[in-house]
């Protein structure tokens, strides 16, 4: 029921987007966010897009598993 | 694939896994609550990547399986009420009542729509003037603002016909019931997606009255084990907190523009939940400036009391005192094809992944 999924916004329109989500083309309602741009990913639930998603963020965390070391 | 792929790279997983197997703390216990994170824990084979001292088990996370038999009834009976169309998301179509579901009641003519969105019952209502349309509000902080929307929207348009049954509930409750209760629980891996609207804070009052660990989880594979890792660490160190493993999404105030149109549309209100009966203040009722909205004011007068189904133990299985492989019905008279419970019927309850990826 919370299932979400990332997608790429290619183009806006108003409170609407069209978002690229793994190769199917979906419009999603704005209304729940701010300041979403062309080009940005965000998190689509039930047709809403929830929040945009932090790309710095996403790269730290994925460096923070490489560096990971074992309980001593 | 953005996001997804880079989260599930087999070496890395592979990698985090062995890590975590160096464990060699007390045995523990963690609760995912988000049927989402069931799914994917099932799905990605995560407990076999764990050391047997470490166990994740499935809490009441699945708004479909939360959701009261009654509160289905009452949806059949607004089917059957003439000049009605039922607009649901999927999840519901299947779930049964005391005597029946809307699958039965729709193959029987009533008028009940699947959709994938609130705005698309909010069309339905404009294109449907001469009928009362009556979206099923179910699901926890992720979807009720989108639930919120349409009803500002309906209220902006004046659209007259336009109805909510909410059975929208919040998820801090649930998880104070079960820390007050008899299970022992050494750590929950929040919902990631309920998160990305509320925030992180919401956990704090729950760490600060219990000292329970919290990290707050993406769906992937990667972000699940790290989630554990985290959790191990806090548990390891005594440092019982809020974290947040899934920073591509959550933040700790939340999404405030949802957060604002939620607190607009809906008040806190008792409410009932599987497993762990009435929670106070855990659901979200319409506001009486929305009431016009409301589709309580349909319901029939006399209700008979709900029946829940014999030999079902789905109330237990959502508060992590058993698993579904206990219950008798198990792959037996219970399966996705032919579901007896809740728990079995949504594609997150703990009964149907545990049956899909052959964990029961």
């Amino acid at each position: 029921m919370c299932l979400s999924i990332p997608g790429k916004v290619l183009a806006i329109r108003g409170d609407k987007a069209d978002v690229s989500i793994q190769g199917n083309l979906v419009e999603v309602s704005l209304q729940l966010v701010e300041d979403v741009k062309v080009n940005d990913y965000v998190l689509v639930h039930v047709g809403f897009a929830l929040e945009k998603i932090n790309d710095s963020e996403a790269t730290e965390m994925l460096k923070v598993l490489k560096e990971l070391k074992n309980f001593t | 694939m953005k996001y997804i792929t880079e989260f599930r790279n087999k070496d890395d997983v592979q990698k985090l896994a062995k890590a975590i197997g160096t464990y060699n703390g007390r045995p523990v216990q963690y609760m995912e609550v988000c049927g989402g994170h069931t799914m994917s824990i099932q799905r990605f084979g995560i407990p076999s990547m764990l050391p047997e001292s470490i166990r994740l088990i499935s809490g009441p996370g699945c708004p479909v399986c939360v959701t009261s038999t009654g509160f289905i009834d009452q949806a059949i009976a607004l089917s059957r009420q003439t000049d009605t169309i039922i607009a649901t998301y999927g999840d519901l179509i299947r779930v049964p009542g005391s005597n029946s579901s809307l699958e039965n009641e729709r193959g029987k003519g009533a008028d009940i729509r699947i959709v994938l969105s609130s705005l698309a019952a909010i069309q339905m209502a404009i294109d449907n003037q001469d009928k009362k349309v009556i979206f099923l509000g179910i699901g926890f902080e992720t979807t009720a603002p989108a639930t919120a929307v349409a009803i500002q929207e309906a209220h902006r348009q004046s659209l007259e016909n336009f109805y909510v049954l909410s059975a929208h509930k919040i998820m801090p409750p649930a998880m104070d019931s079960l820390l007050s209760g008899d299970i022992n629980l050494d750590g929950f891996i929040a919902p990631g997606h309920v998160s990305a609207i509320t925030g992180s804070k919401i956990y704090e009052p729950l760490v600060e009255k219990y000292q329970t660990p919290v990290v707050i989880s993406g769906f992937e594979p990667l972000d699940i084990l790290y989630s554990v890792w985290m959790l191990i660490n806090q548990t390891q160190n005594n440092t019982p907190g809020v974290e947040i493993q899934y920073k591509r999404v959550v933040n700790e105030g939340g999404n405030t523009k949802a957060l604002e149109l939620m607190d607009e549309i809906f008040e806190p209100e008792d409410d009932w939940w599987r497993g762990l009966g009435v929670l106070p203040n855990s659901g979200l009722g319409i506001r009486t400036q929305y009431r016009a909205h409301d589709a309580k004011q349909w319901l029939p007068k006399n209700m008979e009391l709900p029946k829940e189904p014999v030999g079902c133990i789905c109330g237990d299985i959502l508060k992590g005192l058993r698993s579904p492989s206990e219950c008798r019905l198990f792959g037996k008279a219970c399966h996705p094809g032919n579901p007896v419970g809740a728990c079995m019927v949504s594609n997150e309850g703990a009964c149907q992944a545990y049956y899909l990826y052959g964990n029961g």
